[in-house]
């Protein structure tokens, strides 16, 4: 905002305020549960504020994992989340704009095609061409591995689209500047336009990291060893169990384990976005 | 340098023919069983693989039921299947009809030329999953039947005596609408409705599900549940929703967090609930019983029919491995197993010398309620109303009969409407099944 | 949508598209292509018995009441999720924009919710809204509203899309606030000395600027509301009561999955691949031409 209208800007903090409260309001109700017994959490309604077994509970969920089935280490899950999410983030990444770049920057035969033919693969989840993709990926024999969790999902096109959008938006006094200069594309590529993306690769970073790693269905699929499943996978388990009642409290307070990474992942990459976004005036 | 290097080629050789001398065969054996109920698959697991050193089985907890039938499916398609896995009862027909997939137990047990007793099994647990003339093609594991608890506090609370509860439906709707008036939230809830309201309805009442024997004797077969008996059932379940004697906690097992939650008196619910609901409430104030039947339909009920789920053991290993998968299928079934997994989980032990043990270690007496199953199961010989279900595409008809039970409860339709169209949509499912089975 | 400054290479941008190609090609096409062709086979569970039948499932489809019923809801789930997920997102975006106290903080919280699972997030609302143990079901009683999702269908139908905004909105929020601050600032200083007043700023000004990242939006929630629901509803209502909320995408999954009906699920997901990609042309014809890159 330029002027200063005070009206303006509380009612600016109020919409804001009101906003986190609506949606920080069931991650505080997970929070709330995972501080709790088991018998508190299945009478009615469920209390609004934290209880006392906060560490109890964090303690036997990361050691003893679940404490039951299914209950690998927490810290192991943790791992292989991480793992996969930083294959699938940065693979994801590098493919991308490279493809994004060479589909705007050029000009070469079937090149809408291409990017026609990268974009499609958006229109059909995963989830519905799960078994066929696992009879490829076993034929391969890259079942229980880290590459067989993390290369067939970065086959999906939005890095391509959003870098394609983002760099249609850079001016073209650029690019000219750079042929005028003799410049190799790949010269243009690594000194202008990757420092210019840095906002797009830190927003990027955030998404296909959570991306990878809240996936669920396909760890669940191709691993059968315990020592390659994700948290997010035993935590979704738990809260379907068969003929028992889950323990609330537990699952609760596995599951703000399992949404803590990402969110750090997000803190700390929005300070890399506005200390771009301060350097690069464009 | 080359005398240590040959002598650690020398010890690398000793040691690897040694390890293979110790090598064992694994078994693959994928489940649905997560919570408490995985901890004792995995003791059972262990106490087959502590009792020999031939096998080696690995219990994998695969998620739901349908993930686990899915990563199976996906597995052996890829040819990378597990020996064993299992697959709740409504999978039953689909499996039976996958040619060549499927290696029945019945031929598994006589090819490794195990000892395999079919009359030491439960009548209603063992028919479910045999052939018409007997032959069983899945283990039964994990079977249940519903049973009726009721909240003794809740009951108390409206004058009625917590030791005796309803034996047939009207008295039951009658106390339901005393507790509600003295306060109870809920009088009646159900658990897996399909199962419990109208398939288990049916073999409670020696009324049939489908034509050809429920779908024994064959696969071209019609619905048949829309007879008029369920039809008045169901609307007085219907007209029970007005005033709370009855109230409607979701599919599935969701209901049973309203009863848990001390919210309503009755409900109807598998019996290997009962290990979770007494933990939540407390075991004196639960009280488990017979379900209740409807004395104008029939004078006194047949017996109950099972859910839960069997273990299929699917072809595409080695045929050494086999044996061992046999060895295990008989380890499953002896006595001291089945009387434990009865025990612990709530579900009912498949032969009845599990049962007479368990009873005779005086179990019964100290959790009363937990002999109800096998009673129910085993209350008369089966007819062919009640021996079980073999229906095509079972998981799509029970879903269909899930959402037009919705639409009654909801007001949108009459029972006789909502079960009609569930018939004739479910006819339709048939068929499919029919033409991709043929 | 075109550059007009290009570079040239014979063999550049192919080794550049190269990566992507690949494991589109192999991770991507190989298994649809195979799904696909599964619609046009009636087989059983284990595929032992698989019969080719042309085009009977998709007429099986069009001739089943309840696939048009799930088509229906699905449009009127996907239009509430997008139209309510950008708008909400984007007032957010700009509200948080105008403030500098606290700023990193509010932007912290807001974008928490992406972080959980689809699933995890149905949990998370179904808990809330639980009818006998939910919180805010309880406030409603409160003020006289009878609020279960388990019987009612219209309730439930608005329980997922709250759940699925919610999941989505972080993600909204995350872009237009990275598209508003990379506005330059000089180009708002410069209108507002104009003495354009604010109202004027956004419509002129940030909203046309906005645009590539909106219609990257646009065509992203609509694929979201059509496939990435799918979790959400899983947890939250598994398509019940009654089919209310039995959009197409878990239509697909609980036929294929749940029925093991290959055949019929590999129909129903071309019938919605084909409907996707009709809807994100049509987004790319007619509405990037307004986009003003």
């Amino acid at each position: 905002m330029v002027e200063n209208r005070p009206f303006l800007t509380v009612l600016s903090h109020l919409v804001v305020l009101l906003g986190v409260i609506i949606i920080a309001f069931p991650v505080w109700m997970t929070f709330v549960a995972s501080t709790h017994s088991q018998q508190t959490m299945l009478q009615s309604p469920i209390p609004v504020l934290p209880g006392p077994h906060l560490i109890e509970n964090y303690a036997k969920v990361l050691t003893e994992g679940y404490g039951r089935v299914g209950s690998t280490p927490v810290m192991m899950t943790l791992t292989n989340s991480l793992i996969m999410a930083l294959g699938v983030a940065i693979g994801k990444i590098a493919i991308s704009i490279t493809s994004a770049f060479a589909i705007v920057y050029f000009r070469f035969p079937g090149r809408m095609y291409f990017f026609w033919a990268i974009f499609v693969t958006l229109m059909l989840p995963v989830e519905v061409r799960i078994v066929p993709t696992y009879g490829v990926v076993a034929s391969l024999g890259m079942l229980d591995s880290y590459a067989g969790l993390i290369i067939p999902l970065i086959a999906s096109a939005t890095a391509t689209f959003l870098f394609r959008q983002f760099f249609l938006s850079v001016p073209d006094e650029l690019t000219e500047a750079a042929r005028v200069d003799g410049a190799s594309p790949m010269r243009f590529f690594w000194d202008i336009l990757l420092p210019m993306s840095r906002t797009s690769i830190a927003a990027l970073f955030v998404i296909q990291f959570i991306y990878g790693w809240n996936q669920y269905l396909w760890p669940l699929l191709i691993t059968t060893k315990e020592s390659y499943y994700t948290v997010v996978m035993t935590v979704s388990r738990q809260a379907n169990v068969v003929d028992s009642v889950p323990s609330w409290n537990l699952l609760m307070a596995m599951a703000m384990l399992a949404m803590l990474p990402p969110v750090l992942v997000v803190v700390f990459m929005q300070r890399q976005f506005v200390r771009g976004l301060v350097e690069t005036e464009k | 340098m080359t005398r240590i290097a040959l002598s650690s080629v020398a010890a690398a050789a000793v040691l690897a023919s040694a390890s293979t001398a110790f090598a064992q065969t694994e078994i693959q054996f994928w489940h649905a069983m997560g919570g408490n109920l995985g901890e004792t698959v995995n003791a059972l697991a262990e106490g087959f693989n502590k009792s020999q050193t031939e096998y080696k089985v690995n219990p994998v907890y695969k998620g739901s039921y349908t993930e686990a039938l899915t990563a199976a499916i996906a597995a052996f398609r890829a040819k990378q299947a597990p020996h064993i896995v299992q697959v709740f009862e409504v999978g039953t027909a689909n499996m039976m009809a996958a040619k060549g997939a499927v290696y029945p137990v019945y031929q598994l047990m006589a090819d490794a030329k195990e000892p395999f007793d079919p009359k030491a099994f439960i009548g209603p647990v063992y028919g479910y999953y045999s052939t018409p003339d007997g032959k069983l093609l899945s283990m039964p594991f994990n079977s249940s039947t519903p049973v009726l608890y009721w909240n003794k506090e809740l009951m108390q609370k409206a004058g009625l005596d917590p030791n005796k509860p309803p034996k047939t439906w009207p008295e039951l709707g009658e106390m339901a609408k005393k507790a509600v008036a003295a306060g109870a939230k809920c009088g009646f809830t159900p658990q897996w409705q399909t199962w419990t309201m109208i398939e288990n309805y049916g073999a409670w009442h020696n009324l049939p599900y489908a034509t050809k024997d429920n779908g024994f004797a064959g696969t071209d077969i019609e619905l048949k549940f829309n007879d008029p008996a369920r039809v008045k059932f169901i609307q007085m379940l219907a007209d029970w929703t007005k005033d709370k004697t009855f109230v409607y906690g979701g599919r599935e097992g969701k209901s049973t967090a309203l009863f848990t939650a001390g919210d309503c008196v009755f409900h109807i619910a598998s019996s290997g609930s009962a290990a979770g609901i007494d933990k939540a409430l407390g075991q004196d104030k639960v009280g488990i019983g017979m379900m209740p039947y409807s004395p104008d339909v029939i004078a006194k009920p047949q017996n109950s029919i099972i859910g839960g789920a069997t273990l299929w053991v699917l072809q595409g290993r080695p045929a050494a491995e086999y044996k061992g998968v046999a060895k295990f299928m008989s380890y499953l079934a002896s006595t001291p197993v089945q009387a434990k997994w009865h025990q612990e989980t709530g579900y009912v032990p498949i032969t009845m010398a599990a049962a007479e043990a368990t009873e005779k270690a005086g179990f019964y007496k100290k959790f009363p309620g937990r002999e109800v199953a096998v009673q129910e199961l085993t209350l008369n010989p089966p007819t062919a109303n009640s021996k079980g279900l073999r229906i095509g595409n079972f998981v799509q008809i029970r879903d269909i009969v899930d959402g037009e039970l919705e639409n009654v409860w909801s007001g949108k339709k009459d029972a006789k409407t909502a079960l009609d169209d569930a018939v004739k949509a479910g006819n339709d499912q048939l068929k499919r099944f029919e033409a991709a089975n043929k | 949508m075109e550059k007009r400054v290009t570079f040239n290479s014979r063999w550049l941008p192919y080794l550049l598209l190269g990566p992507q190609m690949i494991i589109t090609l192999v991770f991507f096409f190989w298994p649809s292509g195979q799904a696909i062709y599964q619609s046009v086979l009636i087989e059983d569970v284990f595929g032992g018995n698989s019969k080719f039948v042309w085009f009977e499932n998709f007429v099986q489809l069009f001739r089943d009441n309840s696939y048009a019923h799930s088509a229906q809801i699905t449009v009127v789930f996907s239009f509430l999720v997008a139209a309510i997920g950008l708008g909400v997102s984007l007032l957010l975006a700009v509200m948080a924009d105008r403030v500098i106290r606290g700023a990193t903080a509010y932007k912290t919280f807001l974008v928490w919710p992406y972080a959980v699972a689809p699933a995890v997030a149905g949990v998370l609302w179904g808990f809330l809204f639980n009818p006998s143990v939910g919180i805010i079901a309880w406030m409603l009683q409160g003020i006289g509203i009878e609020f279960n999702y388990v019987i009612n269908g219209n309730q439930a139908l608005l329980l997922v899309v709250i759940a699925a905004v919610w999941n989505q909105i972080s993600y909204n929020f995350l872009f237009f606030l990275a598209g508003l601050q990379s506005i330059p600032k000089s180009l708002i200083e410069a209108a507002a000395i104009d003495g354009a007043g604010p109202g004027r700023r956004f419509w002129d000004i940030i909203f046309p600027l906005l645009s590539p990242v909106g219609f990257f939006l646009l065509v992203v929630n609509i694929i979201y509301a059509f496939f990435g629901t799918f979790g959400v509803v899983d947890a939250l209502t598994k398509g019940g009561p009654g089919k209310s909320t039995e959009i197409l995408v878990f239509k697909v999954f609980n036929d294929g999955f749940r029925g093991q009906d290959l055949g019929g699920s590999s129909a129903q997901s071309v019938i919605l691949m084909v409907v996707v990609i009709a809807l994100t042309f049509v987004q790319f014809r007619f509405i990037e031409r307004r986009v003003h890159y």
